[in-house]
């Protein structure tokens, strides 16, 4: 791939974290850098084993293959490898590769002197998966507590577990998580929408400024955040989601065993009606 | 405007927050999970210690009572006036008397179903209701196996010490609304029934009275017709809940969520609970129904039936009943089967 003539300049050595000028150089537009690096094994070695866990099942549809947590019984301990073993491999080399891709932006960011808000964000996705497949497990006493690795078989997890609590979406925090996840879809569409009706004219027509972003939400509701404001509510809103979205699985299960619905005896006991 | 809208935040965040963190029913003991499926597919039930506690306390049993010689005089030949338990000797027969005291005749004892003047009275209405309960409590450990098999009922299952079970359901038991809300198809009134949902507080009449159908969902991907109505739906998920509390247990004990019609993804307990459905209608319509004319006012509900039984009535909130003592296998007088 061709690089852009100004692209030279931002191509800078340095403001790594570890390794010094070892793999500190670009192939194409990509920078690898050392956390490129061991992202890149930690992802063969976790395919690999996909792979082989696959094999070892005969299953070759991609829809049903299945990685499967070990059984509870085998507690915080390591699983025989074709009993969980595989998909406890494969959450460590996930771990690694997530963690190395986190740094790998660190590290970008540090070439580029800016703040390191993109490796913040996606820590939040890293948190949440952590939450799923170690936190939670670990209050529980058991691996077996994590999500299988399967397209199919990951969402009867999704399924089974919000039964075990009879209805999860009496769940407060998964409320949240929901709502900030629906207002993060609704922000970003109005943000696109409003930014290309301004920026992208018809032929013929001039680039309107910005001001006439601002103009068109104070017509429609009194306010606008602003240029820089709408990116922090964005930001904001996203995390949110994630954010919520852990601590709604975090609590099923270590903090509360019962249906949900049952969560809110405290509403229907309020002095005022009950 | 800026300081409205963080003191506003705040406050909401802080109702929340505190609304989240003090509800009661948060537990901070060691969770522990009876897996009940392949590995990876969250199927179990969760205990904790304080839980396990309470269901062994709950469902502590009684003390035993000494058996009794089946030979020697007929309890026919000794009392008057003896109509179901004439295949019993006279010592087996107190022995049986023994236990209805401890187990159904609360404070009152004896009394509750006897006149102590003269114990071959039949005035007292729970007399009557009585005989009837021993031929079901026997027609269950003799005809129900498929569902009790040799662990088997006897009156302290459901009783407790009570004269009238916990857990029993009468029709239209659900609270009315007023004003706008008044059709409300008996919904929107959060209850044990329901599992604190929104849903039908009686789920239970037409189907456990009846023979009305509790599927509903489509067992083919695209759709043939129009299905079941969505108060129907709520139904029989009303109902489902109500297995649930009674019982104890989650959704996944019998079902398998990626298709609750699906036999085959869901756990073989689940053919015991279909077998527990049709043992509850039978027994509502050959056992209780038959006692309407009997029971006085007091007993009945608020539409003039009298009490019903479902899931709740013997397992009192546990996955088996008394956590599955053989108390039956010493009870052969109940019809309780031995296996030793």
């Amino acid at each position: 791939m061709a690089m852009l003539n100004f692209e030279k300049k931002y191509r800078v050595r340095g403001g790594t974290l570890l390794g010094g000028d070892l793999f500190d150089f670009w192939v194409g537009p990509f920078y690898v850098g050392f956390f490129g690096v061991t992202t890149f094994i930690f992802s063969l070695v976790g395919v690999a084993m996909i792979a082989y866990g696959t094999a070892l099942d005969h299953v070759w549809n991609i829809w049903q293959i299945n990685i499967a947590p070990p059984d509870l019984k085998y507690g915080l301990g390591l699983a025989p490898l074709k009993e969980g073993g595989i998909w406890q491999i494969v959450t460590v080399c996930a771990l690694g590769a997530f963690g190395s891709w986190a740094l790998r932006e660190v590290e970008i960011c540090r070439k580029l002197g800016i703040g390191y808000h993109v490796p913040i964000a996606f820590g939040f996705a890293i948190l949440a998966y952590t939450t799923l497949v170690v936190f939670r497990p670990v209050l529980m006493g058991a691996w077996g507590y994590g999500f299988p690795y399967g397209i199919l078989s990951h969402l009867d997890w999704v399924s089974n577990t919000g039964y075990q609590y009879l209805h999860f979406h009496y769940n407060p925090a998964h409320m949240l998580a929901i709502t900030f996840f629906f207002t993060t879809c609704l922000a970003l569409a109005m943000h696109g929408a409003v930014i290309v009706s301004a920026a992208n004219p018809r032929q013929g027509e001039t680039v309107r400024p910005t001001e006439y972003e601002d103009w068109f939400f104070r017509d429609v509701v009194g306010y606008s955040i602003g240029t820089l404001g709408i990116h922090r509510l964005g930001l904001f809103l996203a995390l949110s989601a994630v954010f919520w979205s852990a601590v709604c699985i975090l609590i099923s299960g270590p903090f509360w065993t019962k249906g949900w619905p049952e969560w809110w005896n405290w509403w229907l006991n309020l002095p005022i009606w009950r | 405007m800026k300081t409205t809208a963080l003191l506003l935040g705040g406050v909401a965040t802080a109702l929340i927050g505190t609304a989240l963190i003090f509800t009661p029913g948060w537990n901070l003991s060691k969770v522990h999970t009876v897996q009940t499926g392949y590995r990876g597919l969250s199927v179990g039930e969760m205990y904790t210690t304080k839980s396990e506690q309470l269901l062994k306390a709950a469902n502590a049993l009684p003390d035993a009572i000494d058996p009794a010689e089946a030979g020697g005089k007929k309890a026919t030949e000794v009392y008057k006036n003896v109509k179901v338990l004439t295949d019993l000797s006279a010592a087996q027969f107190d022995r049986v008397m023994l236990g209805f005291a401890a187990w159904v005749g609360g404070e009152q004892g004896c009394n509750y179903c006897h006149n102590p003047e003269n114990l071959a009275d039949d005035n007292l209405y729970t007399k009557k209701v009585a005989r009837s309960m021993i031929q079901m409590t026997r027609h269950i450990n003799k005809d129900w196996q498929a569902h009790v098999q040799t662990t088997g009922v006897t009156c302290y299952t459901c009783h407790r010490g009570q004269p009238v079970p916990k857990g029993v359901w009468y029709k239209g038991a659900d609270p009315k609304s007023k004003g706008a809300a008044a059709t409300n198809y008996g919904m929107g009134h959060p209850s044990s029934v329901n599992g604190t949902t929104a849903m039908n507080t009686d789920p239970f009449s037409g189907i456990l009275d009846g023979k009305d159908a509790i599927r509903v969902q489509a067992s083919q991907a695209l759709p043939t017709g129009f299905g079941a109505p969505l108060q129907k739906t709520e139904k029989t998920y009303s109902l489902m809940m109500a297995f649930s509390g009674g019982l104890g247990v989650n959704c996944t004990y019998c079902h398998g969520s990626r298709a609750f019609t699906n036999w085959t993804e869901g756990s073989p307990l689940r053919v015991n609970a279909w077998h527990g459905i049709n043992m509850v209608r039978d027994l509502n319509a050959n056992f209780l129904a038959p006692l309407q004319a009997d029971w006085p006012a007091n007993r009945l509900g608020p539409t003039g039936d009298g009490p019903k039984l479902y899931c709740l009535t013997c397992h009192q909130g546990a996955p088996k009943p008394l956590l599955g003592a053989k108390m039956a296998q010493d009870w052969a007088e109940l019809g309780g089967v031995s296996v030793k």
